[in-house]
């Protein structure tokens, strides 16, 4: 196959793709910026994380126009992984419960906020110091 | 536009990707040094899955509360707190610079040196500022107190996580810029002409999957 004819195709699908993928990323950074929570805030990020991840794949790196033997050793292997991933993912909530359970953990502990700690930032700041 | 590439006289699908196997010929239709990146990018796929899967666990077994992302990355904008402002406007940087890096490619294979340099050049520099915009939020973060063994704001493991898969993918972008930057000059000093273009192909590879892992990477560590 000689340079002139790989992977050649009209401009115009790019610069679609690439609005897409900034109107996308903009819908993500919403999902954030409004405080959307729970369940809705986990399907709406992977909803658009996937279709990200899908357009860059197939248009940006040409894996559409691939032949299959080469598609299939691209995205095979990480198939496997989601294997993996649901292992892990059986086997953390797990450990997790029993943490809970036999350690005595306090569920309903919550994460300190930046200003939570920056009331007293300059005594802190100085005792970092020294 | 969706078709195959295609090879002369073979069958496309499945009977392609029989044929393409089964015959006593090279298994993959595309230049050896392109088959060579998918195979090191498959690889590099199973590093980065690795490091998530690890954060997903640890996220899912510890008992401490896991830090509020959207707080401890918001900035301070014109006296108002902005959530995840920074990590947004390096996400737009890196998407800018894929959709520069599949117009270098195309205009390679238009045998358009000027603008395969230029556009290089200009990916190669969002690289660069995405970069430093990530060590700007590493000092921001360090000088809050964020260790990778401990930090301020709750569960350990968040300053174990952010430094090492941010810090390694951090390290593709600036193995990246370095790369396009020689690929880039090789263009202007007229290297590749005889030989053709796919170089180009092959790096834009490498680029949009920096980008791609940080798709990943922007939604399960700094979103959810």
């Amino acid at each position: 196959m000689s340079s002139d004819v790989g992977q050649q195709h009209p401009l115009g699908i790019y610069y679609k793709i690439w609005v897409l993928l900034f109107v996308l990323s903009g819908f993500s950074y919403a999902v954030d910026y409004f405080h959307v929570e729970g369940a809705l805030r986990w399907f709406l990020v992977i909803l658009f994380m996937t279709l990200k991840a899908g357009f860059i794949v197939a248009i940006f790196m040409h894996v559409v126009w691939e032949r299959l033997a080469l598609v299939w050793t691209i995205l095979g292997p990480p198939i496997v992984l989601l294997v993996l991933i649901g292992f892990m993912a059986i086997e953390g909530n797990y450990t997790e419960g029993t943490r809970y359970q036999y350690r005595g953990d306090d569920p309903t502990l919550q994460p300190l906020s930046p200003s939570d700690l920056h009331h007293d930032e300059a005594t802190s700041a100085s005792a970092n110091e020294h | 536009m969706m078709s195959e590439s295609a090879v002369d006289g073979a069958p496309s699908g499945v009977p392609g990707l029989v044929e393409d196997w089964a015959s006593d010929k090279q298994a993959y239709n595309v230049p050896w040094g392109k088959a060579m990146m998918w195979i090191f990018l498959v690889s590099d796929t199973f590093i980065f899955t690795c490091f998530l899967t690890g954060y997903l666990n640890v996220r899912l077994t510890t008992t401490e509360p896991w830090p509020l992302q959207t707080e401890i990355f918001a900035l301070t904008l014109f006296g108002q707190s902005v959530p995840l402002v920074l990590i947004a406007i390096m996400t737009f940087i890196l998407i800018t610079s894929s959709g520069s890096m599949a117009l270098a490619v195309n205009f390679g294979y238009r045998r358009d040196k000027t603008k395969t340099f230029w556009l290089m050049v200009v990916t190669a520099l969002l690289g660069a500022s995405f970069v430093g915009m990530q060590a700007f939020e590493w000092t921001k973060l360090i000088q809050e107190g964020v260790r990778p063994w401990t930090n301020p704001f709750g569960a350990a493991q968040f300053g174990s996580v952010f430094f090492m898969v941010t810090g390694f993918h951090g390290l593709h972008v600036t193995g990246g810029v370095i790369y396009l930057l020689i690929v880039a000059n090789k263009i202007r000093k007229g290297h590749y002409d005889a030989k053709g273009f796919e170089i180009v192909e092959i790096a834009g590879l490498y680029w949009h999957f920096v980008d791609l892992v940080w798709v990943f990477i922007f939604a399960f560590f700094y979103l959810l």
